[in-house]
């Protein structure tokens, strides 16, 4: 029987807020352990929560972002469980009435259109951090507790389970990713915890409308990471399912060493969260007013980019996909462009050599003034200055900020060209090579280049390339 | 007909992380009986339409501005610490068939 | 007359005419707690030296001409799950015996902001868990009307200290009769403001949308003058209503004839002393002579107060106290792996009644359950609001009795928590609506110890129940003590 695999994500990311959901202490990452906690995030008896009003603003324009429909009313319940990490033995979340329902996400998977629908956009707060004597939770003889994030934001995005593999699971994970980044709701870093994914994944015969058994596979530390556990966990599914055993509903661990999953524990019979509202905090009440101010403010999405960079500036697939990703590189190609207009020459250079001066410096995007790069285009266009001269200027542009032309006349490194200047160089890399004259005329291609060299060089690399190409050809065939 | 709590006490004490004595367990199951079988009589109303009343609060929830205040100190996030160490508190490790929350 | 027996409007006045200094005042009540704390036992942690030095901080102040607040200098007690920075604070639990609080409740902020010295930390029900104090880990306190007798709970300490004299304002927490039941039992004023009105910030939470801080005092003045102080917006508590506090004293005084006021009719009155009705029957006579209105009230539903209360209240509160697990605080119970620990230290650390009310709210909240129990019981309060609306349509106030009967014995009801529960049947309602509520001495019981009338208003309407509780203390019987009389056993109570 052939099965296909459904894959539905939990994804929590944290906010970015200055200051955690309930209370005024710092959401800053790295600080040092149990210093930003105050009564309130270490739960301390007595402490009551207030709203972040800017945490609530971010998880509504995350939801917008996502197109899920915000609720005018919601509200916030307590999950009770008793771990160190939660310092009320509740996590204040929201059950019943999230703040946001539905919502999608469009992809382009193998050029074929995807669209994974979000069930609900909830907002809770964050557990603190233990660290394991061991080298995990089990077997470990003691474990030590961090507060430090418990209490910051976290938005929960839920899935449907309309993933149909690792990959995909990946690629929606990096779509929605930069949806949130466009959106400004939190930083995404994967590294710092602020975004985290569980996934639930199950099997079924292939045309079944029924769910399967699903696990639910957690910590997955990086989307290759997702992509890796989900297969693995579906193979891991198949190889039961087709040798007549059964799956079993269960917590697995993504081990990031083994690469395998591992069962934690069963899940019958186990949570039993007793949810409730949250006495403490009334109904979280939002007007469509506000609704619709967040709406207008929400910058442009990577779709919308996308169809932009396409349609305006008649960019490929590969540099809208880049100028997209790298939001601040597309910003800069952008700025640049309002005063140059050939955006192809442009998208080239901004891919190509200006990106690699960006990495080789570790200088921000937008580290070149825009006129400087338009001058340095326009010297090449013009035929002021030759390729790879315009390539060393670029770099040393980057670390000085000169100007190119200045440059150019400081350092004499105008294009020599017309037969006047060229032809006695031609002449006299010809005379002096004659092995390599009678090879090309014996049709080896390659000769002509070694003599370009040759030219370039006596030209301290500044002759037109193009002209010394045509004059050598026209010499030699004399 | 009476509710027998019984059956339950053992679930409930786990499910709240109580150590209970045969002997409490025992006497609780009874008075947890006769407590649940009095409160119970709220049944005999009927609430088909009504809405359940979780605050009794009829003005909007108060909020706060996203600025950073002043955490405690950390010899004061520590100060009842019943077990520490450095700057962290410290917690046996869990149980290798204890667990089943989180 | 000794500076402990002056009313606090009469102290407050003394100070401020520089004829007694705080610390006078402050050793007089200091004094007056050696005489009589060794019989009632109302104090966990006492903190004379504490209360001395904001006392005379304030009368240097005072010396230097600062204008202060008219209860700078009045010092008063607090009930121990009110968080003081620095200061233990126990709940009357094992579980918190050694707690020290990094910070201060808000109305502990506000009171020493205002100059009040602090004479201690009262005892209580374990957790505000009960209605006669037996509930407290450490003791029992007694009621100094009868020793043998409890004081009613859970603020029993804070009713005890202001009734023998020993502070002349308490703060007491009701959650669900909690200020007014002791009040009744130990002939005092205990208020319950409406739900919002004083910040439960740094009140250690038993049942959230039920608690409320609220004060005791030997008269509705005093009441009104510490009301005013504490209640007003707290950006800390998303429950705290918005509105600044009226003054409340100048309301009290401002004479309000034509008020409507329902006496209430009880559907079952089984377990009522009928002392009480003749009790509460006098104070409706008096009031009438008085210009007011009396006619019937009925609140259909509230007879299904009680079981809804027993649902909600411990719902809450098993979740409330979750955190009490010997990671963060308080005690811890050993254990070799984390879930032994959490059960031991919970186990161990919390009392009878604790538990059973932890064990409750569980099985209410637990899937399968909480449908019929918790969310019913959520409905069932709507309908009580329903009925308080209704009600109020008709009439300005309402009264009848605060306790179904007169203090009972000390162990009379410790093993049966049904019956005990029951003491609370007056107070309970009122709670689960939301509205404010003030038991006012209504005379003596032929046992010897006092009965309270209970007054209840619209939410916010706190002025309204001090301007009738006023009627009722001018109209006082002179011929009855205002406080018990101080003869206590030769050898102490114990
Ligand atoms: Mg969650
Ligand atoms: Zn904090």
């Amino acid at each position: 029987m052939e099965y296909e695999v459904v894959i539905g994500l939990e994804i929590h990311l944290e906010l970015q807020t200055q200051s955690k959901l309930f209370c005024s202490c710092s959401t800053s990452f790295g600080k040092e352990p149990n210093t930003n906690c105050c009564p309130v995030c270490l739960g301390l008896p007595g402490s009551l929560p207030v709203f972040n009003r800017k945490a609530i603003e971010l998880a509504v324009t995350a939801a917008l972002a996502l197109s899920s429909e915000v609720q005018l009313s919601s509200r916030f319940d307590r999950k009770n469980y008793h771990y160190p990490d939660l310092p009320k033995a509740y996590q204040v979340s929201q059950y019943e009435k999230p703040v946001a329902l539905g919502g999608c996400l469009k992809l382009e998977i193998d050029n074929e259109p995807k669209l994974v629908n979000l069930e609900r956009v909830h907002l809770e707060e964050e557990a603190g951090k233990l660290i394991h004597s061991g080298v995990s939770i089990l077997g470990s003889d003691y474990s030590l507790v961090d507060y430090n994030r418990a209490g910051i934001p976290l938005l929960e995005i839920v899935t449907k389970p309309d993933l149909c593999s690792g990959r995909e699971a990946r690629l929606f994970l990096e779509e929605l990713r930069m949806m949130l980044l466009y959106s400004g709701a939190s930083d995404c870093k994967m590294e710092e915890g602020s975004l985290r994914c569980d996934a639930n994944i199950s099997l079924r015969p292939r045309g079944s409308e029924v769910l399967g058994t699903k696990a639910e596979v957690k910590n997955m530390n990086s989307f290759r990471a997702v992509e890796m556990a989900l297969n693995y966990e579906a193979e891991r599914q198949r190889q039961i399912l087709v040798s007549g055993g059964s799956i079993i509903q269960q917590t697995c661990h993504w081990d990031e060493e083994e690469k395998i999953t591992i069962p934690l524990r069963s899940k019958e019979g186990s949570s039993d969260y007793r949810y409730f509202p949250e006495p403490d905090l009334l109904p979280l009440l939002l007007e469509e007013k506000e609704i619709r101010k967040l709406k207008a403010g929400l910058p442009e999405s990577p779709a919308e980019r996308r169809l932009r960079l396409r349609e305006e500036y008649g960019l490929g697939k590969r540099e809208v996909s880049l100028f997209t990703a790298n939001r601040s590189l597309g910003d800069y190609f952008e700025k640049v462009g309002l005063k140059y207009k050939d955006y192809g020459n442009l998208a080239r250079w901004i891919q190509g050599d200006y990106l690699y001066q960006l990495r080789e410096t570790g200088k921000s995007e937008d580290a070149l003034e825009p006129d400087k790069f338009v001058e340095l285009l326009v010297l090449l266009d013009n035929g002021d200055i030759n390729r790879s001269v315009a390539k060393e200027l670029l770099a040393e542009m980057m670390i000085s900020g000169e100007s190119p032309s200045r440059l150019v006349s400081e350092k004499g490194l105008k294009q020599i060209s017309g037969q006047d200047q060229l032809l006695p160089l031609v002449e006299k890399v010809i005379a002096e090579n004659p092995d390599a004259v009678n090879n090309y005329l014996s049709g080896k291609e390659k000769a002509l280049k070694f003599l370009m060299g040759k030219v370039m060089a006596q030209s301290g690399g500044r002759a037109d390339p193009g002209e010394v190409n045509k004059l050598l050809k026209n010499k030699i065939v004399e | 007909m009476a509710i027998d709590f019984s059956k339950d006490v053992e679930h409930v004490a786990k499910l709240a992380r109580l150590e209970l004595t045969t002997e409490e367990k025992e006497k609780m199951a009874g008075q947890l009986s006769d407590i649940l079988d009095t409160a119970r009589r709220i049944q005999e109303l009927n609430t088909d339409a009504v809405e359940p009343t979780s605050h009794v609060i009829e003005f909007p929830a108060t909020m706060r501005d996203d600025l950073v205040g002043e955490s405690l100190t950390l010899n004061r996030v520590l100060q009842n610490a019943p077990m520490r160490e450095k700057d962290f508190f410290r917690v046996p490790g869990i149980a290798k068939n204890g667990n089943d929350e989180q | 007359m000794k500076l402990y027996q002056k009313t606090v409007f009469e102290l407050s006045r003394l100070m401020s005419s520089r004829e007694v200094s705080s610390v006078e005042v402050t050793q007089s009540f200091l004094d007056r707690i050696e005489e009589v704390e060794p019989f009632v036992r109302a104090f966990i942690t006492h903190t004379p030296a504490m209360a001395l030095e904001t006392a005379s901080l304030v009368d240097r102040k005072r010396s230097n001409g600062e204008k202060l607040q008219p209860l700078a200098g009045v010092p008063l007690a607090i009930k121990d799950n009110i968080s003081t920075e620095g200061l233990r604070t126990t709940c009357a639990s094992k579980i918190l015996e050694n707690y020290i609080p990094p910070y201060d409740a808000t109305v502990v902020e506000i009171i020493k902001k205002t100059g009040m010295p602090l004479l201690g930390k009262t005892n209580m029900d374990e957790f505000a868990m009960g209605s006669s104090t037996e509930n407290s880990a450490f003791f029992t306190t007694r009621n100094p009307w009868d020793l043998e007798k409890v004081p009613g709970g859970s603020s029993g300490g804070s009713a005890v200290a202001v009734s023998t004299g020993m502070a002349p304002l308490a703060l007491g927490s009701d959650t669900g009769g909690s200020i007014r039941q002791p009040a009744s039992f130990c002939g005092l004023y205990g208020l319950r403001p409406t739900y919002g009105r004083i910040s439960r910030y740094g009140l250690i939470a038993f049942a959230s949308s039920l608690d409320q801080i609220g004060p005791f005092a030997m008269n509705p003045a005093d009441c009104a003058m510490l009301l005013g102080l504490l209640a007003g917006h707290d950006p800390r508590d998303s429950t705290s209503y918005p509105e600044k506090a009226p003054d409340y004293l100048s309301a009290m005084e401002n004479r309000n004839d034509k008020l409507k006021i329902g006496i209430l009719k009880h559907n079952s009155e089984n377990g009522f002393d009928p002392e009480v009705k003749d009790a509460v029957n006098r104070m409706a006579g008096l009031l009438e002579k008085e210009g007011f209105t009396i006619d019937q009230v009925e609140l259909p539903r509230t007879d299904y107060g009680l079981g809804a209360y027993y649902l909600i209240a411990p719902s809450e509160a098993s979740s409330n106290l979750g955190r009490y697990d010997g990671v963060r605080y308080g005690y811890n119970g050993g254990g070799d792996n984390l879930e032994n620990m959490f059960s031991r230290t919970r186990g161990a650390g919390f009392g009878p009644e604790v538990k059973r009310r932890i064990m409750i709210g569980t099985y209410a909240l637990s899937a399968g359950y909480y449908d019929a129990y918790y969310l019913k019981a959520m409905k069932v309060r709507t309908l009580i609001r329903q009925d308080y609306k209704e009600a109020f349509k008709k009439f300005d106030l309402i009264i009848g009795p605060a306790t179904p009967t007169p203090a009972f014995r000390i162990g009379e009801k410790a093993d049966d928590p049904l019956e005990m529960y029951l003491s609370d049947v007056c107070n309970i309602t009122d709670a689960l609506a939301g509205v404010p509520s003030l038991s006012a001495p209504a005379g003596m019981h032929s046992n010897g110890t006092p009965l309270g009338l209970q007054l209840t208003a619209p939410p916010f309407c706190e002025g309204r129940l001090f301007n009738v509780a006023n009627y009722i203390y001018r109209n006082r019987d002179p011929q009855l003590p205002e406080r018990p009389a101080v003869r206590f056993p030769e050898g102490g109570a114990e």
